[in-house]
């Protein structure tokens, strides 16, 4: 028995634990971290509500979460490296070729 | 207040410390470290959950393969040290943001729910059950992720490799 409110405080300060990673880094590798925390938070509650309603839809989509998340982490480390051999920094906030 | 809820609060507290941490490290090592013990907290809830299978799966490829890709992109880019250098220029803008969300999200959380009311029992869910509800029902969803994993093999090897054209 445990109250729902309180697992989805957890899960809310985790997902913003993770806004201000993602707003306060200008290291891209901690800024894919800070990502990887807000998908956690969303878990969280994914599993949350899949017991409290006694669905097993939720657990599912826990998993394709964790699988998207994975994919996204191996593209985006190769982006920061091939960023890093081309421009000798990985920070967000001098990477701007694409900013006018 | 329940055993199980104690065990909850348990692994809540420390994962919310290690991901503070995590956002407020001056180490990019640290931080992954700190990112370990969160994640590894947040399989715990789910052992608490009982969702077995998505725990095992959390420990497996979060903790064993995502951290470990992490800790890979740090080795292969220059980690500086201190907070100016990990940090941009609006940390205040984005702690307001952060406890605004937080508000938010707490807000809509004590509105919607009892603090007491909906209380969860985990029932055990094992791991044939929701093997059968993934290639029943979500076959198709399942597809489409096998898919985009090797459409994301295949661009991390395009992208990463060297062009030997040039």
């Amino acid at each position: 028995m445990i109250r729902l409110p309180l697992v989805l405080f957890f899960s809310a300060v985790l997902f913003s634990a993770g806004v201000y990673g993602v707003l306060a880094r200008r290291n891209a590798v901690l800024v894919l971290m800070s990502i990887e925390l807000m998908l956690n938070a969303v878990n969280v509650n994914l599993i949350a509500f899949s017991q409290a309603l006694h669905d097993l839809t939720g657990q599912a989509f826990a998993l394709f979460v964790i699988a998207v998340a994975a994919a996204e982490v191996g593209i985006g480390l190769a982006i920061v490296i091939l960023i890093y051999r081309n421009r000798e920094t990985i920070n967000i906030d001098e990477v701007n070729l694409l900013k006018w | 207040m329940s055993a199980q809820e104690y065990a909850f609060v348990v692994l809540a507290l420390v994962g919310t410390v290690a991901a503070f941490r995590l956002v407020t490290a001056r180490n990019v090592v640290h931080a992954a470290l700190y990112l370990v013990v969160t994640l590894a907290m947040v399989g715990g809830v789910y052992l608490i959950l009982a969702a077995e299978f998505v725990a095992w799966v959390q420990i497996l490829i979060y903790v064993g393969a995502i951290v470990i890709l992490f800790l890979f992109g740090l080795m292969l880019t220059k980690a500086p040290i201190g907070r100016e250098a990990l940090d941009n220029q609006q940390r205040g803008i984005a702690l307001l943001v952060g406890l605004g969300v937080l508000a938010g999200l707490v807000f809509l959380i004590q509105n919607a729910f009892h603090w007491s009311d909906p209380k969860i029992q985990p029932i055990h869910v094992t791991t044939g059950a929701l093997g059968e509800s993934l290639f029943r029902q979500y076959v198709l969803p399942f597809e489409a992720v096998s898919f985009l994993l090797l459409a994301a093999l295949i661009g991390a090897i395009v992208l990463s490799r060297k062009d030997e054209r040039s």
